[in-house]
């Protein structure tokens, strides 16, 4: 079984979720962030905290995937002034719907002062609704970006242990595990953080508060960066239990400390409102019938003309 | 006559434990003239984690009190965050009109809530003014949601026209929700109804998908009418079998 904590399932098709299924993902978060092109108005952002609080987590149940999110207002558009504020009204409402695990993603893009006033604002409003932080570090400057954001959270007085640092690599994450908090790495071809590189650093730093996650998205980008990090991981001596970990147990650990994500979730989902929610063939068009796979078949090769 | 809201009161209050006092303070605070809509959004969004999700798990006098509270209403298969978020709305003392809210509400909502928000339909003041937020959640791809509305739910029987109606049923069919559920199914077949089901029918077999044996007890009534009749001899000759179902 894993999890991928990171993954911005709005922007991928159902061909994704039904590859991630088969490979193994039971569950997976996806943060509120940039869609690719900013918001102008605040009610395009309101429908898009709507869509992954409520479509998104329906659609991935169809494919067997339990879907959770985190909520926040996202660096870059921090600095359209008029927007942040807006969002920030409603971020209260979005931040305790079913299946909300962290205010997130939030942190620095080009570290500006929009940036940091509505970083801390979401720092608090986190506090007071005792929920953890899911912080993206910033791809530019980022080690101080990264140095910056954990000074932000200990000024605002979070404990570390509530707040994942993601999007590190060998640059950042001696000091984001020395300092108390999690470390996330995002599996992102060429940009951020290949396989075999993860690899490295966990032979280096082994399993404690490390967490592996895709971050897929509407860029090139790969929704099986956590299955096949366990693959190439599992491959290269890393020890099981410490695959399991980094691909599986340290996201429920620390997300789970919202209350809204527990391994019941996807071993016995609930049975009362949530059974239709799994069940139902909405998302298949032209009326074809649901297509029920086993935990961990393969998708058949090759095209099928009907 | 029992007010369904201390219906409601009373289920939700037996099964609150611990939070009992939280759910009676929360209320108090919305009921009083300086709630505001935070406040009710705050309760609506803490219901769930202070009440758990469970059944509620009612009695048969329990939808015997709550049939004769409200005709129609069925509140069987309800849950506790459901419930307690209905009566929250109920309960809410705001300024604007009641439509107002419940718009602003439903457009926020995650499915469970949205789910509770179409179930309380039967309890809401000024019913005719939801018209179009009912129709919304028709609209809805959450299955769940449109089965909110349209099961165990006088709502539609009470204040749909033929069309809408109609297309609710249809609807229905087309994404696998059963019919059964749909209160007051029997009492407001009628004729256009009864050729769109036969179209239906026609479509399903011009794709050599099997047609669902429920629509036809929809259909007998107007067997005998001019147009349906053609349509179902016309099925006949084709080798078609219903005749069981439509006498
Ligand atoms: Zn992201």
């Amino acid at each position: 079984m894993l999890i991928d904590p990171h993954a911005h399932m709005i922007s991928r098709t159902t061909d994704d979720y039904q590859a991630m299924a088969a490979a193994g993902v039971v569950a997976l978060i996806e943060p509120a962030f940039w869609v690719g092109q900013p918001r102008t108005f605040v009610g395009t952002y309101v429908d898009y905290l709507s869509t992954i609080v409520g479509w998104e987590r329906f659609r991935a149940g169809q494919f067997g995937i339990r879907h959770y999110c985190t909520i926040g207002l996202n660096s870059k558009e921090a600095n359209n002034e008029e927007l942040a504020e807006g969002v920030m009204e409603w971020l209260p409402r979005f931040a305790l719907k079913e299946g909300v695990v962290a205010i997130g993603e939030i942190g620095y893009d080009e570290q500006t002062e929009l940036e940091d006033k509505y970083f801390r604002l979401q720092l608090s409003l986190a506090k007071e609704l005792d929920l953890p932080v899911m912080v993206h570090t910033p791809h530019r400057d980022k080690k101080q970006g990264t140095t910056r954001s954990m000074d932000v959270c200990e000024e605002m007085g979070l404990d570390p242990s509530m707040v994942i640092i993601d999007h590190n690599n060998e640059e950042t994450v001696g000091e984001v595990l020395q300092r108390g908090y999690w470390a996330g790495f995002s599996i992102y071809p060429s940009t951020k953080m290949g396989n075999a590189r993860m690899v490295e650093l966990l032979k280096q730093y082994g399993s404690e508060r490390i967490i592996v996650d895709s971050a897929c998205d509407w860029g090139i980008s790969d929704c099986l960066g956590v299955a096949k990090t366990a693959q190439l991981a599992l491959q290269s001596g890393v020890p099981e239990s410490t695959v399991r970990a980094v691909c599986y147990g340290n996201a429920l650990a620390a997300y789970g400390q919202s209350g809204q994500m527990k391994e019941s979730d996807w071993l016995e989902p609930p049975a009362i409102d949530q059974r239709t929610l799994y069940e139902g063939n909405s998302i298949l068009r032209g009326g074809r019938e649901p297509v029920i796979e086993e935990p961990g078949a393969q998708r058949r090769a090759g095209l099928t003309i009907e | 006559m029992t007010d369904p809201k201390d219906l409601l009161y009373g289920w939700i209050r037996e099964r609150a434990g611990d939070e009992r006092p939280w759910l009676d303070a929360q209320l108090a605070q919305l009921a009083a003239p300086d709630a505001t809509e935070r406040d009710l959004h705050m309760y609506l969004g803490f219901a769930p984690r202070r009440l758990g999700k469970a059944d509620l798990a009612l009695t048969p006098d329990d939808l015997a009190q709550a049939d004769a509270a409200r005709s129609g209403w069925d509140p069987s298969g309800w849950s506790i965050d459901g419930a307690a978020r209905i009566l929250g709305l109920l309960t809410y003392s705001g300024t604007r009109p009641f439509a107002e809210t419940f718009k602003d509400l439903r457009r926020t909502s995650d499915a469970a809530e949205m789910i509770a928000l179409y179930r309380g339909l039967p309890l809401y003041p000024a019913p005719e003014s939801l018209h179009f937020e009912v129709g919304e959640g028709l609209r809805s791809n959450l299955k769940p949601v449109f089965e909110a509305i349209a099961h165990n739910n006088p709502y539609p029987r009470d204040h749909f026209d033929e069309h809408r109606w109609n297309h609710m049923v249809l609807k229905a069919l087309f994404i696998g929700a059963e019919l059964g559920p749909i209160t007051g199914l029997a009492a407001r077949a009628n004729p256009e109804l009864a050729r769109i089901l036969v179209q239906y029918a026609r479509e399903r077999w011009a794709a050599g998908r099997p047609v669902m044996p429920e629509l036809w007890p929809l259909v007998a009534p107007f067997a005998e009418t001019p147009e349906i009749r053609a349509e179902l001899d016309r099925a006949r000759a084709e080798g078609r079998t219903f005749e069981d179902l439509v006498s």
